[in-house]
């Protein structure tokens, strides 16, 4: 008997998750057995995905083929360091994602809790299978069922007319990027008809074909990971998910976009040119600042988050393209770096950031508020939440000792040491391009202080938070175990760098392992000690030292009296929660110093109004800019098109009439 | 690996830290009083504070979380943490490959956010106004600063602030233009990072312009007393920074403790001199209105990236 491979037990897995799906349909009428059984089922197979995952990284490559698919086109599946990354990715997190849900779907919202279940393992089954696609029949086979299933996840509150528009928006965007990647894998396949991933490789293309191949994978994955400027379903389409939705898409299913793009740039186009590189990295950049500032003046908890994602899609971008500059200069040893940090910070920020969106879920069903305006000082009823989401406030705003932290700090020593590229304007661009990444990082910071600052400290906004209670068992289970990532990443990055190591020197032919084994296990260094390194459990251990030994001799010098009394506040003693900023007015700042940025309608109360109103309304100039006229464009094209149809059968032959007699005229033998 | 001498450097250079730091504010705040013509509080003031606030008895606002109380201790842990991997005696610090320069403004980063988180904790008018005024400081003093210290990693070609500090300590006696850009953009941000005048007062109460006192008006007794240690720690880091960037000589580099001693009274000495310039650059500036501050700080990040391109443009490669 063949022993089985672990791409066997990764199809399995998606066979699993199938029938968890359709087992949930048979039993749909038992939503407790869903809730308890078949969600928990799921995150114990993710957490063996996850596994599986890590132990095919520095494996050998393995291949399948599945009888499934078209007459001469089968399946055909593949197993490398590049997939394995981001199975290991999706098995994780989507095991701390499920096992929370398990705890937060309830019965009698949305719909059927049988439906629900069905489309989350597919969900689930299909972002496996994009990773394991090696042709590009089966690649975009699964790439449309996962956009279908989460698609169905989005709206699954439909009676909303909002959420069924962003939905529509979502399937909108989804498609036209699907059309540029198909496109992308017909131009690399340049007419030979075989459409399996190792026929493109065995393709030479000329620089041109190769860069529209480039161009339009980056615009389709692009659309799918929210680059600008096709980023406008992200902010819609996640407040509007339910929240472990939310937190599937952005912690996974953005990152398989990101995975594409790595396949195609750095796998299937077979070279690499210097401006794809400038050309992402401007993308990323513009992406990511115009993701932070975004995220820093909502009002919504989720669409800060989702304006959040934007921007780390941004520096994801932002990695992409500086290993691919180094790459195309043969600097492997640099691009490395950048790939590594491109790694890294898919890893942490779907650790960090559906750590985030499910804290939310937890405040919505505690409160049922989404707005900023309605939150305040849940610290107090939801310790757990709280604290939980702490971790992911530090690691998303990329300090240290979290995991956000690692993937910036090898970003910037990639930037730091890319002198040397052979374009001088290239050397002067990279260093403000690094100016860039600092601004952003530190707004970030901003963005999730008011995040945090708003949901959990202060006085409470609203006299109903008071009975907000805290996360259920395995709500909480779910949120620890996400927490636990983040802190891991954040604290043994040299070890987990050995291990990725085998992709950057799948796709690059080098990588850090060396430079990194040669100093502890509890040391990053990636270039050598003298010229960076960072020890996270040192730095840890430090903070954590003299915070114990400080609070003990402080204790046991003086006293730990303590006295409960009003606020002091300057003697002002008038001190409702209205005093308190609000969302808007903690991000009035940055309104105000970024203003060209924003399209804003304001509305200001004048000396004379009875009643006086403050409002104001952000919205995004590109909506504007290029959505609209768009739009416009297309409904003029349409009321054109209804011209032509009268509705007369006579007008109608008559067009037959036409196009034939055309046809016979140009296509003569 | 690690010497019991280098061990033991790094320990007293961790308690220098922590006993100098009060004593650096005293001295500034005694300059400050004589150039402004008032007659100067003691020198050891900030002792006798911290002694007197260590024995009061915490009075907590009925709304504080566990955040408030934690928050701290975490921000003094962080502040020493930065004083124990910034070079000012020697540069053979076990504790200093756990964080680079890089890492370092991280530390400050992860300070700024449970200060501004604990004073967003309460839900007064004051705490969220501090809050928010601090990390707009913030986000705009720590791109420069990362600028600055990118400027320096690449004359030195390494990001370890030990690396830095040899390689400048050796260089030849030329400015570099790039240097004198990334200094004044250094003493910008220092100015807005410390809550010195231009940008904030340490000295206001009760003003609508305050930043870091508004933040911790709802502290007192021991918590307050660690804040102020830790805001004291953070102008000697900041001090030490400055100097180990821009004045790098006599900074012992083995740890043998002839050379530490000898760097000992000459540390002394900068940062007579450097607090003194301090009491001065705040007494002939005027505090500026909270946005103009931005204008203030994006000059020190336009000024660092400068220096940036100085470097990469006209010196050529060490």
């Amino acid at each position: 008997m063949m022993p089985l491979l672990a791409i066997d037990l990764l199809l399995l897995a998606a066979g699993l998750w199938a029938v968890i799906g359709l087992a949930g349909l048979l039993a749909s009428r038992q939503p407790r057995l869903i809730a308890r059984v078949l969600f928990p089922l799921g995150a114990l197979v993710g957490l063996g995905v996850g596994l599986i995952g890590l132990t095919a990284l520095g494996a050998n490559t393995q291949t399948a083929v599945l009888a499934i698919g078209l007459p001469d086109l089968p399946f055909h599946l593949r197993l490398d360091n590049l997939a394995a990354i981001f199975i290991l990715l999706l098995g994780f997190v989507s095991a701390g994602i499920s096992i929370y849900a398990a705890g937060y779907f309830r019965d009698g919202e949305g719909p059927s809790p049988g439906l629900l279940n069905l489309e989350y393992h597919l969900f689930l089954a299909s972002m496996l299978m994009v990773l394991l696609a090696d042709d590009a029949y089966a690649f975009m086979v699964a790439w449309e069922t996962m956009a279908l299933s989460s698609f169905f996840l989005v709206t699954t509150n439909h009676r909303h007319e909002e959420i069924r528009q962003a939905g529509y928006l979502y399937l909108l965007i989804a498609h036209i990027g699907a059309i540029a990647i198909l496109l992308s894998f017909g131009v690399m396949t340049s007419g030979s008809g075989d459409y399996s991933f190792a026929g493109m490789r065995a393709q030479a293309l000329s620089p041109f074909w190769g860069s529209v191949a480039f161009l339009l994978a980056l615009f389709g994955f692009g659309a799918k990971a929210g680059l600008l400027p096709v980023h406008v379903w992200l902010p819609e389409a996640h407040p509007a998910a339910p929240s472990p939705v939310s937190a599937l898409m952005s912690g996974v299913m953005l990152k398989t976009a990101i995975y594409g793009l790595l396949r195609v740039s750095f796998d299937l186009v077979g070279m690499t040119l210097w401006w794809w590189g400038v050309v992402a990295l401007a993308v990323g950049l513009a992406t990511a600042l115009f993701g932070v500032l975004y995220a820093t003046v909502q009002s919504d908890m989720k669409r800060l988050l989702a304006y959040s994602s934007i921007e780390n899609i941004g520096l994801l971008a932002v990695g992409i393209g500086l290993a691919l500059l180094f790459h195309s200069y043969q600097m492997e040893a640099l691009a490395a770096l950048a790939l590594t940090a491109v790694f890294y910070h898919c890893l942490a920020h779907a650790g960090f950031k559906s750590l985030l969106f499910l804290c939310t879920g937890s405040v919505l069903h505690a409160t049922s508020h989404r707005s900023l305006g309605k939150l305040g000082g849940l610290i107090g009823p939801m310790p757990w939440v709280a604290w939980l989401a702490l971790a992911g406030v530090i690691a998303g705003a990329g300090l240290p000792p979290l995991s956000g932290f690692v993937s910036e700090w090898l970003l910037l020593q990639a930037f730091l040491f890319s002198p040397g590229l052979p374009h001088s304007w290239l050397n002067m661009v990279v260093p403000v391009a690094a100016a860039a990444v600092a601004l952003v990082a530190a707004l970030a910071g901003f963005a999730l202080v008011k995040f945090y600052g708003i949901i959990f400290l202060g006085q409470m906004r609203d006299p109903g938070l008071k009975e907000a209670h805290d996360a259920g068992p395995l709500e909480k289970l779910g949120l620890l175990w996400l927490a636990a990532l983040t802190l891991l990443l954040g604290v043994l990055p040299g070890t987990l760098i050995l291990r990725l190591d085998a992709a950057t020197r799948q796709l690059l032919g080098k990588g850090l392992a060396e430079r990194i084994a040669e100093n502890g296990w509890w040391m990053l260094a990636p270039i050598s000690p003298a010229q960076a390194s960072y020890e996270p459990m040192i730095f840890l251990a430090i903070i954590a030292a003299t915070l114990l030994l400080g609070r003990w001799l402080v204790h046991r010098l003086y006293h730990g009296r303590v006295r409960r009394t009003p606020a002091w506040d300057c003697g002002y003693h008038f001190q409702g929660p209205r005093a308190q900023d609000t969302a808007e007015g903690f991000s009035q700042p940055i309104r105000r110093i970024f203003e060209p940025m924003f399209r804003m309608t304001r509305h200001f109360p004048t000396i004379r109004d009875r009643a006086p109103t403050y409002s104001v309304k952000v919205e995004d100039h590109l909506w504007y800019w290029l959505y609209l006229p768009i739009a416009r464009l297309v409904n003029a094209l349409s009321t054109l098109i209804t011209r032509l149809q009268g509705g007369r059968i006579a007008a109608y032959l008559m067009y037959s009439f036409v196009t034939l007699i055309l046809l016979l005229l140009v296509a003569r033998p | 690996m690690i010497s019991l001498t280098g061990l033991l450097g790094q320990l007293f250079a961790i308690a220098l830290a922590l006993m100098l730091a009060p004593l650096l504010t005293g001295w500034v705040n005694q300059c400050r009083a004589w150039l402004q013509n008032r007659s100067a509080p003691p020198l050891l003031q900030p002792y006798y504070m911290l002694h007197k606030l260590f024995h009061k008895d915490v009075v907590l606002a009925e709304g504080a979380s566990s955040l408030f109380r934690a928050a701290p201790f975490i921000v003094f842990g962080c502040m020493v943490l930065a004083c124990a991997i910034i070079p000012s005696l020697s540069t053979d610090l076990p504790f200093a490959p756990a964080a680079d320069a890089l890492a370092l403004v991280g530390v400050f980063g992860l300070a700024r956010i449970f200060i501004a988180l604990a004073a967003m904790d309460i839900g007064t008018a004051f705490g969220s106004l501090g809050g928010r005024r601090e990390m707009l400081v913030g986000f705009l003093a720590e791109p420069a600063l990362l600028m600055v210290i990118f400027t320096m990693a690449m004359i030195a070609q390494s990001t370890s602030l030990a690396t830095i500090v040899e390689t400048l300590a050796h260089r030849e006696m030329i400015i570099y233009p790039s240097i004198a850009f990334a200094g004044i953009a250094f003493t910008f941000v220092s100015f807005a990072e410390n809550a010195r005048v231009p940008v904030d007062n340490p000295a206001t109460h009760l003003e609508l312009t305050m930043i870091h006192e508004a933040m911790i008006l709802e502290y007192s007794g021991r918590h307050l007393a660690l804040i102020e240690w830790a805001a004291s720690l953070k102008l000697y880091a900041y001090s030490c920074l400055g100097l180990a960037l821009f004045f790098p000589w006599g900074i012992a580099e083995r740890d043998n403790f002839l050379a530490m001693s000898a760097a000992l009274p000459l540390l002394f000495v900068k940062l007579t001199i450097g607090g003194m310039l301090l009491a001065l650059l705040e007494t002939i500036n005027a505090k500026v209105r909270i946005f103009r501050v931005p204008e203030f700080l994006g000059t020190a990040f336009l000024l660092a990236v400068l220096g940036l391109l100085v470097r990469l443009l006209l010196e050529t490669r060490v």
